[in-house]
C-alpha cells in the first residue's frame, strides 16, 4: 500500500509547526480509540473463557472479569463427558458439510450460467434470484411450506432451505464475469463443450473464489440455529448450537423466576461458558487463517475495473 | 471508479424483461439458443427448482392471509375469508406495540449501527502501520463470524446481575440494575451490543473502496493547501460516497427486519414493552400460537413495507445523489 509511505512524506513536507503537532496529537487520539476498540471487541470472549474456568461462587460474587477465579475444570469434564453434547457437535459437522456441498454446487452452477451474457433468459434468471433479496415469504408461508414437505425432524430441513445465498451467488457472478473471455473461446475452439470448459478451465481459476465460497457457506451453516430450532424435535438430531441455546434459555427462566433461582442460573453461568467456548473453538482456530480469504472474498464482489 | 456492491446495476434494472422478453423476440431464437446453449441451461435447472420451491412458493403462501388455514392441510389454505385477519391485527393493540417497537430499534439501529463502520474504516486508513492495521481489522471482524447463539450467551452473561457491566456500576455508582429484564434496559443492550457486532465487519466494504481512492487526488489536494482534515473532507469521503450510499439503501430495506433471531434469544415476558418486535410478535402468534393465518397477515404487512421502504430509498437516492442500486 502507497498510503503509508505518502502520509510520512506529508509529515515532513509539512512546515507548519503547529499543524504537525495537532497531527501528531491526532495520531495518538487515534491510536488509543483502535487500541480501546480491540479491548472491548475482546473482551466478552476474554470474559466467557474466565467463567468457564471459575468456579460457581465467584462467578455469583460477581467477581469474575478477566481472570478465571476459584480455578475449575471440573465443568467442562461434565460437558465433555455428555454424550448428547458429542451426538450434536457431530451433527453440526455433518450438516454444515452437506449443506455447504450443496449450495456449492448450486450457486457455482447458476453463477456460472448467469454470468454468461448472451445466454439468452440471462436477465430473468437474473431477475428471478434477486427479486428474492428484496421480497421473501416470510417466516409462516415457509414453516407451513417446509412442514407440508415432511421435511421436519430431517437433515432437509437444515440444509436444503437456504441453499442458494443471492449475495454469494452475485459475487460469484461477478467473478467469472472478469475472466478472460479468450480463455474461453481458445477451450471452445479446441473442442471442449460448455461442460468441458466449466470443469476443466473455468473451476481450475478459480481456485480462490470456491475457496472463498466454501468458506462463506461453512461458517454459516455451522453458526446456523433458527432452522434447525423449527424443524427438528429429535435431540438426537440437534446441532450443537441448539444444544447451546437450551441451556442459554433455560437460564433465562431460572433467572425471571427470581430470588433462590439466581443460583441455578449462576451454576448455569458457569456450564454456559464452557459451552461456548467449546463451540467457538474451532471457528478461533482457523479464523487467523481464513479471515483473508473473506476480505479478498468482499473485494472481488465489489470491485468492477 | 465504478463500484459494484451486492448487486450489479444489470441485474436488478432488467427485472421487467421478465414479462416482454418472449413476445419481444423473433420466433425461433429460443430454439437456436436452447439448441447452442442447452449445457447452460441445464446448470440452471435445479437452481431455479430450488428458487421455485424455496422461495417463490412461500411467497404465493402467503395468500394464507386472506385464507383460513388448518394445519396439516393445504399450504394455500381452505377457504377465502377475506380480510378478517387484516382487520384482526389492525386492532390489536401489542402488534402496534411490536411495531412501534420496530420502528424505534430500527431507528437506533441506523443512528449507531450505519456510521460507526464510516468512522471506524476512516480511523484505520489515518494508520501508518500496516501490521497494526491488519492486527486491529482482525480482532474487529472475529464478532461477525460468531454464531448469534454465542452472541446472545454473551450478552446475557455481560448484562447478568453478576455480570462486567453490574460490576462497572456497582464500582461506580454503588448499585446494580437488572439489565436483562427491565424494559427501560432492553434498547441500550440491544443496540451496544449491536454495534459490537456489526462495527468492525461493516467496514470492510468502505476499506475496500478507500483502497482504490486515486493517490494523486491527495496529491492536487496538499498542493493546493488542503490539510489532513480537509483532505479526509474533500477527497476521501466523496471517493467513498457511492459505498456510502448503497450500502445506506441496503440498511434501509432490511430496517423491518431487525435482528429477530438475537432478539428472540435474548428478550423475555417482563421486556416485551420494548423488545418485541414485529417478526417476534408474529413468531409467537404464528408457532407457539399456532394462528397461522394471523401470523401470515402480519408476515406480509412487514414484508411490504420492507420492500416498499428499499423501493422509495433507492429512487430517493437516485434523484438526490445521482447513486442507486438499479
Amino acid at each position: 500500500m502507497v498510503k503509508g509511505t505518502t502520509m510520512k512524506e506529508t509529515g515532513v513536507l509539512v512546515k507548519d509547526m503547529k499543524v504537525s503537532n495537532a497531527m501528531r496529537v491526532f495520531r495518538g487520539v487515534n491510536l488509543v480509540f483502535l487500541l480501546v476498540v480491540v479491548f472491548l471487541t475482546l473482551y466478552p470472549f476474554l470474559n466467557i473463557i474466565a467463567q468457564s474456568f471459575s468456579s460457581e461462587g465467584f462467578i455469583n460474587a460477581g467477581q469474575v472479569n478477566l481472570f478465571p477465579k476459584g480455578f475449575n475444570t471440573e465443568t467442562y469434564r461434565l460437558i465433555l463427558a455428555d454424550s448428547s453434547f458429542w451426538r450434536n457437535y457431530g451433527n453440526t459437522v455433518l450438516y454444515t458439510v452437506v449443506a455447504t456441498a450443496i449450495s456449492m454446487v448450486l450457486t457455482t452452477s447458476f453463477a456460472y450460467a448467469i454470468a454468461k451474457k448472451d445466454l439468452k433468459g440471462r436477465s430473468v434468471f437474473i431477475g428471478i434470484a434477486v427479486f428474492t433479496m428484496f421480497f421473501n415469504g416470510g417466516l409462516i408461508p415457509n414453516y407451513v411450506l417446509i412442514t407440508s414437505l415432511g421435511m421436519r425432524d430431517t437433515l432437509w430441513a437444515v440444509v436444503l432451505p437456504n441453499a442458494i445465498s443471492v449475495f454469494n451467488l452475485l459475487i460469484m457472478k461477478s467473478f467469472f464475469e472478469n475472466m478472460p473471455r479468450e480463455l474461453e473461446e481458445a477451450a471452445a475452439i479446441d473442442g471442449l463443450t460448455q461442460y468441458g470448459v466449466l470443469f476443466k478451465v473455468v473451476l481450475p481459476l478459480s481456485k480462490a473464489i470456491v475457496a472463498t465460497m466454501v468458506l462463506f457457506y461453512a461458517v454459516a451453516n455451522w453458526n446456523s440455529w433458527f432452522q434447525a430450532f423449527l424443524y427438528l424435535d429429535n435431540p438426537d438430531l440437534f446441532p450443537v448450537t441448539i444444544y447451546l441455546r437450551n441451556m442459554i434459555a433455560g437460564v433465562t427462566t431460572a433467572g425471571s423466576a427470581g430470588g433462590t433461582a439466581e443460583n441455578v442460573g449462576q451454576i448455569a453461568a458457569n456450564i454456559q461458558s464452557v459451552t461456548i467456548v467449546l463451540t467457538v473453538i474451532p471457528i478461533l482456530c482457523v479464523y487467523p487463517f481464513v479471515q483473508k480469504y473473506f476480505f479478498s472474498g468482499v473485494m472481488l464482489g465489489s470491485v468492477k475495473e | 471508479m465504478a463500484m459494484r456492491l451486492e448487486v450489479p446495476p444489470e441485474a436488478a434494472t432488467t427485472e421487467p424483461a421478465k414479462r416482454t422478453d418472449k413476445p419481444k423476440n423473433k420466433p425461433g431464437s429460443w430454439k437456436l439458443a436452447i439448441k447452442r446453449d442447452w449445457r447452460l441451461y441445464t446448470l440452471v435447472l435445479l437452481p431455479l427448482a430450488y428458487f421455485a420451491v424455496f422461495r417463490y412458493l412461500p411467497m404465493a403462501g402467503n395468500v394464507i392471509a386472506f385464507r383460513q388455514f388448518q394445519p396439516g392441510g393445504s399450504i394455500f389454505g381452505e377457504k377465502w375469508v377475506g380480510l378478517k385477519y387484516v382487520t384482526l391485527f389492525i386492532n390489536d393493540s401489542s402488534f402496534w406495540q411490536a411495531f412501534q417497537n420496530t420502528i424505534v430499534l430500527g431507528v437506533l439501529t441506523l443512528l449507531f449501527c450505519f456510521p460507526m463502520p464510516i468512522i471506524f474504516a476512516l480511523m484505520l486508513n489515518e494508520l501508518r502501520s500496516q501490521k497494526f492495521k491488519k492486527f486491529v481489522q482482525t480482532v474487529a471482524y472475529l464478532p461477525h463470524f460468531m454464531s448469534v447463539v454465542i452472541i446472545a450467551g454473551m450478552i446475557l452473561q455481560n448484562f447478568s446481575m453478576t455480570g462486567t457491566v453490574n460490576q462497572i456500576a456497582n464500582t461506580v455508582f454503588g448499585s446494580t440494575v437488572n439489565f436483562t429484564q427491565d424494559a427501560a434496559w432492553f434498547r441500550p443492550m440491544y443496540i451496544s451490543s449491536e454495534v459490537w457486532q456489526t462495527m468492525g465487519w461493516g467496514a470492510i466494504l468502505y476499506l475496500a473502496a478507500l483502497t482504490r481512492v486515486d493517490e494523486s487526488l491527495y496529491e492536487a489536494a496538499r498542493i493546493d493547501g488542503a490539510n489532513r482534515w480537509q483532505q479526509t473532507w474533500h477527497v476521501t469521503l466523496p471517493a467513498i460516497r457511492p459505498t456510502i450510499i448503497t450500502l445506506l439503501i441496503l440498511n434501509i430495506g432490511t430496517f423491518m427486519a431487525v435482528g429477530f433471531e438475537k432478539i428472540l434469544l435474548i428478550y423475555n415476558p417482563l421486556n416485551y414493552e420494548t423488545s418485541d418486535v414485529i417478526s417476534t410478535y408474529l413468531y409467537r402468534v404464528g408457532l407457539e400460537s399456532s394462528n397461522f393465518s394471523y401470523a401470515a397477515a402480519i408476515g406480509m404487512f412487514e414484508s411490504v413495507i420492507g420492500l416498499t421502504l428499499i423501493l422509495s430509498a433507492n429512487a430517493l437516492s437516485k434523484r438526490l445523489a445521482g447513486t442507486s442500486l438499479w
